[in-house]
């Protein structure tokens, strides 16, 4: 139990510090849901259901700009599917536990979370008990997201419009790339997402310019991973 | 919401695209922000979000912290803000 409880609390612990720029992003996400005209249980509920910052935010968005649900689920899929890649990545240290444990996990899984417990589990294989740490991370996530939207909801206009916290949103997934920037390819990715999507913003009919940009730029990583393969 | 899938089900190529994916989503949610202004048209001249944007990069790039990047980012648009304005 001591072992449990330990990993847990470190859990928390190692979240902890990347809660700060996820408060202003759900409180945005609250003040934005209710500019829209959503009612506060359905923008609350979002962010129960949905919980996940940018799906939601892109969501939206899609919403204000008159998007048709195929355009929006699909959409959000495309943005949600990096979490595929994580169910992936731990798979290797979470496949055998129970049912119940992985429908938990994945719920309460984002990136965050994936961040510091992927860094703890390649450190801690050994500990049975490790997954305690996603539990950890992943509810202290969910706990402050779900305050934050219930702020933002609350708050609503009452936020300056200048102090451009919408800006912070495109800077915390700024942020979630930094340590892609190393890689050439992945910049050649970013880059090909970004032009299509900002050229694409205005040009592509139904705002489907997220799936078309990240189509375009996953098929040039596809390209780009068979290229070293060639070169082999 | 994701599933945790069974072990290998994805196999080496799949992952390394599925890398990827970060790269190729992310940009899309943040370039128009960016770079758009309020009418849809692209806007170099007014604008303190691509150079704030350009000095949280560089921050990242060399602390390889993600709070860091942010703070970077918001202190010089803050800043630019209080300049431009």
């Amino acid at each position: 139990m001591n072992n449990r409880l330990k990993t847990l609390t470190k859990g928390i612990a190692d979240v902890s510090p990347l809660m700060v720029p996820v408060v202003p992003f759900g409180i945005i996400f609250g003040v934005i849901g209710m500019e829209l005209g959503l009612s506060a249980p359905m923008t609350f509920g979002m962010s129960v259901i949905i919980f996940g910052g940018a799906s939601q935010i892109v969501l939206l968005q899609l919403f204000s700009g008159g998007a048709s649900s195929l355009v929006a689920i699909t959409s959000v899929g495309a943005v949600n599917s990096r979490h595929l890649l994580y169910g992936a990545v731990f798979s290797e240290y979470l496949s055998h536990l129970k049912l119940i444990w992985k429908i938990i996990l994945s719920y309460v899984l984002i990136d965050q979370a994936f961040a510091v417990s992927n860094t703890y589990f390649k450190k801690n294989k050994e500990n049975e008990f490790k997954h305690y740490h996603l539990l950890g991370a992943g509810f202290t996530c969910w706990i402050v997201w779900q305050i934050s939207t219930i702020l933002g909801i609350v708050l609503g206009s009452v936020i300056p419009e200048e102090l451009g916290l919408s800006f912070a949103i495109s800077l915390t997934f700024l942020a979630l790339l930094i340590n892609d920037f190393r890689k050439l390819k992945n910049v050649i990715v970013m880059l090909v997402s970004g032009i299509v999507a900002t050229i694409g913003y205005n040009t592509i009919p139904f705002q489907a310019y997220i799936i078309v940009a990240a189509l375009s730029a996953l098929l040039i990583a596809t390209l780009l991973t068979l290229i070293r393969v060639k070169k082999k | 919401m994701i599933f945790l899938l069974k072990e290998d089900i994805l196999n080496d190529k799949t992952k390394k695209v599925l890398s990827y994916v970060p790269s190729a989503i992310f940009p899309a949610i943040i370039f128009p922000p960016i770079f758009l202004d309020n009418t849809g048209s692209i806007d170099f001249e007014n604008n303190p979000k691509i150079l704030a944007a350009i000095f949280a990069i560089i921050v990242g790039y060399m602390s390889r912290s993600i709070l860091s990047t942010i703070f970077a980012g918001l202190i010089s648009y803050w800043f630019l803000i209080f300049v431009y304005y």
